[in-house]
């Protein structure tokens, strides 16, 4: 099976970023309803599409590109699709389609605004996944942004406003730092096209302008030292916004991080340094920080801030190697991440609360959501045969690869501090005594993780509080809140006893990502469009 | 010169009422860090290049001005702007909400 390139460049590529908004402008105007959220679910399957055509298309390394409107590559807006690209597109369609399943049976369809903004937050991120221009990054960040600014307070309670708050702050100042950068990197290189910027980085002056981005991107990608923001809002809005953020907006800062990296800098020393510091140092106070935590979906943002700082160490490892790791290490922690959130997300829409010391033996009422926080678990810790071994073991093989046994050592032992993390987390919720849920002191308590009854109108969730506080109240969870977890942990699963595929790919991905002269002369020299 | 004081003043200024706190400081030094920031992408493109180009007859690039980092900044503005509004309306439904919370239980749990 090989498809029509002209058709991919001329209509699949864009279509990844204006489907979505179609679909937006569509749902939007129609209101919520059945059919609005049919679209809702229809959009990602079609991005899947593309990717999976795109994927064939460039298997052997091509990359195909559509210069918008025909002007000659370097000066039109580019929109490019290499393996990298149509890896993230397909795993994040993936995540869109299991979220919004899971976001309906939470009962936020209902809201009107809920899946016009998913799908304009999804065309930015699709879009970010698909630009070969660095403003054209920004903006696509800013397009995933603004809506996710609205998902985020809208259940309306005083911590989630604050906490939105917070993160609106917070990307603001990452965007107003990217935007200057991206003024510098303008005045000292003249150009903002990734693939003219590529290899420049060894002047140091563009070296340190694209530094100045790099810091932005790390913002939004919480890495240490700027992650702090990210324990402090994600576990404070709706379970199913947490997840769909978890796998779709820090996940962009990663890919730009391991694109702009890979493309712009030579791994020198002083780069190499400074990325697995800072990688390390995110691997430590992600799993301490997770470690500390007394809720859900606390532990699970501090893996979060654990998990980038194995994403990103890759990129400047041992070429090739390294970068492969990287990208299985991304699609991977996109799709266990998220399934964890989704459980964790069933646990507190189910039992009221997410808070660990007031849960405990769910797994004997519930044994196939515990099921499915079981597999999730192992495969973060990542245990053979889950995709988090794979990973793993492709990300220490590049560490020895390039002899950095710091790497080695580090990456292993705070895989031992995920475990504790992830034991602590299952047996406060799954095994263990059972504490039954909801009790009266909940409300001395700031409402920062229980689905308080001021959110039964905002998410339609029904939660009889009154019956809850009654003895055990073992009601059967929906299925279709469990389904979700459980199939992102499948996948998982699949991926981890068949490797072969994705680990090829992720292969030939690395390899395009070290030696970039087809995604160069792809982008500059005229292109297909 | 001029330029580089502009950016300078505008940036710290931007930056003090950012960290002073308080919303109103905080909608205000956003907007000036903005412009900052604009004004580097401007003086990107070069500003001893100011000629508007065709109408004064042809396109000469040593005195023309640069489109591009022209567009940057349009882009720009636009994306802060919307992104200051939302953040005055989210700073006012904080506000009220807290007002209201106020009364009915003492505040924690700010996550901020």
């Amino acid at each position: 099976m090989m498809p029509d390139i002209a058709f991919l460049s001329t209509w699949a590529l864009p279509l990844v970023f204006i489907g979505p908004l179609i679909a937006a402008a569509i749902t939007f105007i129609i209101g919520s309803g059945p059919v609005s959220r049919f679209i809702g679910l229809l959009v990602p399957i079609g991005v899947f599409a593309v990717s999976v055509l795109l994927v064939f298309a460039t298997i052997d390394g091509q990359v195909v590109v559509s210069q918008i409107a025909g002007w000659p590559g370097g000066v039109s807006i580019a929109f490019v699709g290499d393996l990298l690209s149509a890896l993230m597109l397909g795993a994040s369609a993936v995540l869109v389609f299991v979220c919004m399943v899971f976001a309906y049976s939470a009962g936020m369809g209902i809201d009107r605004w809920f899946v016009p903004a998913v799908s304009i937050m999804t065309a930015g991120v699709y879009g970010a996944y698909v630009t070969a221009d660095l403003f054209n990054l920004f903006v696509m960040v800013e397009v995933a942004l603004l809506p996710s600014y609205i998902l985020m307070s809208r259940r309306g309670t005083l911590t989630t406003l604050r906490a939105a708050r917070l993160y609106l702050i917070v990307n603001l100042t990452a965007s107003t730092l990217f935007l200057g950068g991206l003024g510098v990197v303008y005045g000292v290189a003249g150009t903002v096209n990734m693939a003219a910027l590529a290899g420049l980085g060894v002047l140091p002056a563009v070296g340190i302008a694209t530094g100045v981005i790099l810091i932005a991107l790390m913002l939004k990608a919480a890495l240490v030292p700027t992650h702090s923001w990210l324990p402090a809002t994600y576990p404070y809005t709706s379970p199913a916004i947490t997840a769909l953020f978890s796998g779709l907006l820090t996940k962009i800062g990663a890919y730009a991080l391991l694109r702009v990296i890979s493309l712009v800098y030579e791994p020198g020393r002083l780069v190499v340094v400074i990325v697995i510091v800072v990688s390390i140092a995110s691997m430590i106070v992600g799993v301490l920080g997770a470690l500390g935590e007394g809720t859900i979906r606390g532990v699970l943002t501090f893996q979060m801030v654990s998990g980038m700082g194995y994403i990103i160490v890759g990129v400047v490892l041992a070429g090739a190697v390294g970068l492969a790791a990287v990208v299985f290490y991304l699609v991977h922690h996109m799709i266990v991440m998220t399934s964890l959130f989704l459980t964790g997300g069933t646990v507190e829409h189910e039992e009221g609360t997410g808070i660990i010391r007031r849960l405990g033996g769910l797994a004997r009422a519930h044994p196939v959501a515990a099921f499915a926080f079981l597999l999730g678990a192992l495969s973060l810790i990542g245990l053979p045969p889950f995709s988090g071994f794979w990973a793993k073991v492709g990300l220490l093989t590049a560490a020895v690869d390039a002899g950095e046994f710091v790497v080695l050592a580090v990456a292993l032992v705070v895989s031992l501090g995920t475990l504790v993390s992830m034991l602590k987390l299952g047996s406060g919720v799954f095994w263990g005594a059972p504490m039954g849920g909801r009790d009266e002191s909940d409300d001395e308590t700031p409402s920062d993780v229980t689905v308080g009854p001021e959110t039964v109108g905002a998410t339609g969730v029904a939660i009889d509080v009154a019956a809850a506080t009654e003895a055990p109240p073992v009601t059967k969870w929906r299925p279709l809140l469990v389904i979700p977890g459980l199939a992102l942990a499948l996948v998982s699963l699949g991926i981890g006893l068949y490797p072969e595929w994705l680990l090829s790919l992720t292969d030939t991905a690395g390899r395009s990502l070290d030696d970039p002269v087809v995604y160069i002369t792809a982008v500059l020299g005229g292109g297909s469009g | 010169m001029t330029m580089a004081i502009a950016v300078a003043v505008l940036a710290s200024v931007g930056t003090w009422l950012i960290v002073r706190g308080g919303a109103v400081r905080l909608i205000l030094g956003f907007i000036l860090l903005g412009h900052a920031v604009n004004l580097v992408i401007i003086a990107a493109g070069g500003t001893f290049r100011r000629v508007a180009p065709l109408v004064d007859g042809g396109v000469d690039l040593e005195t023309t001005a640069d489109p591009l980092p022209q567009a940057f900044v349009l882009t720009a503005i636009v994306i802060t702007f919307g992104v200051t509004v939302y953040l005055l309306s989210l700073l006012a439904r904080t506000a009220k909400s807290s007002a209201r919370d106020q009364s009915s239980r003492d505040g924690g749990g700010d996550p901020s």
